[in-house]
């Protein structure tokens, strides 16, 4: 009973801070309230037994990317952007096609469900230990795709740079 | 125990509510915190389903899920940057230089 307790309540906090994220006219607020967001999909991240997938949740989405929208909002805060109207004209036609879309993968998800009970398919990890288990995976199975994504973390910081300099000469 | 299919209708509600906010808001900043938020739905999909085949290996995905999120905040919002010293606006309405 305790888990979904724990499960009702990450998720309720998750989905009732996402849509605070959405509605906030002021962009600060909407920020504090995405870190609410993540922290509380961290905490399911915890509940699925992804330990290190958490920690890194909250040392690079909270302290990294949160902080780094942050600096962009304080930069370029506009006291016209919150006094201007917040949706644009077509919001009603986006909310309706959004709410089929969850309607259409909902009903998916309700009808496929008994798929989920039985399997529980084996091939346990052999090795004691979250992190120690995805750092095999990560560099074992998929070291060609972990030097990529080096690849393009670097390109992404040259072309923030790039981006963001004044003047290129 | 929890079964699989709740993570997976959490991840399509956070999808849902990103893709709103996409669709729906004016403010360039707010657009670019829901395309977080859908990766994060994303992420949550991933877990759940490597919890229920028992390995690691879409805990793996997820971090390369949270690599593309970094990279796309530090490229998207140096792009805000620049459209902010040249059109004085965040406003997605507004930035309509390819528009005919």
């Amino acid at each position: 009973m305790l888990p979904q307790i724990a499960f009702f309540i990450l998720s309720a906090i998750a989905l009732v801070s996402a849509v605070m994220v959405i509605t906030r006219r002021n962009a600060v607020h909407s920020v504090i309230w995405l870190i609410v967001t993540l922290f509380a999909v961290g905490g399911v991240f915890l509940m699925l037994h992804a330990e290190f997938l958490f920690a890194v949740q909250v040392i690079l989405y909270v302290g990294g990317i949160m902080v780094l929208f942050l600096f962009v909002v304080m930069l370029v805060n506009l006291d016209v952007a919150v006094k201007e109207a917040q949706f644009n004209r077509q919001w009603h036609l986006a909310l309706a096609a959004a709410v089929i879309v969850m309607a259409e993968l909902g009903y998916g998800i309700y009808r496929g469900q008994q798929g989920f009970t039985p399997a529980q398919v084996a091939g346990a990890p052999a090795v004691a230990g979250n992190t120690q288990a995805v750092a095999l995976v990560l560099y074992r199975d998929y070291m060609l795709p972990v030097e990529i994504a080096s690849l393009l973390l670097l390109v992404a910081m040259v072309g923030a740079v790039i981006m963001a300099k004044r003047k290129l000469e | 125990m929890i079964p699989t299919h709740w993570y997976l209708f959490l991840g399509t509600a956070l999808f849902t509510i990103g893709v709103i906010g996409v669709l729906t808001r004016r403010n360039v900043i707010i657009i670019l915190m829901s395309i977080e938020l859908i990766l994060n739905a994303v992420n949550v999909n991933l877990v759940a389903f490597a919890d229920y085949f028992k390995t690691v290996d879409g805990q793996a995905f997820a971090i390369f899920v949270i690599t593309d999120a970094a990279a796309e905040a530090a490229v998207g919002l140096g792009l805000i940057i620049a459209l902010f010293r040249n059109k004085e606006t965040v406003n997605a309405d507004e930035i309509d230089l390819l528009k005919w």
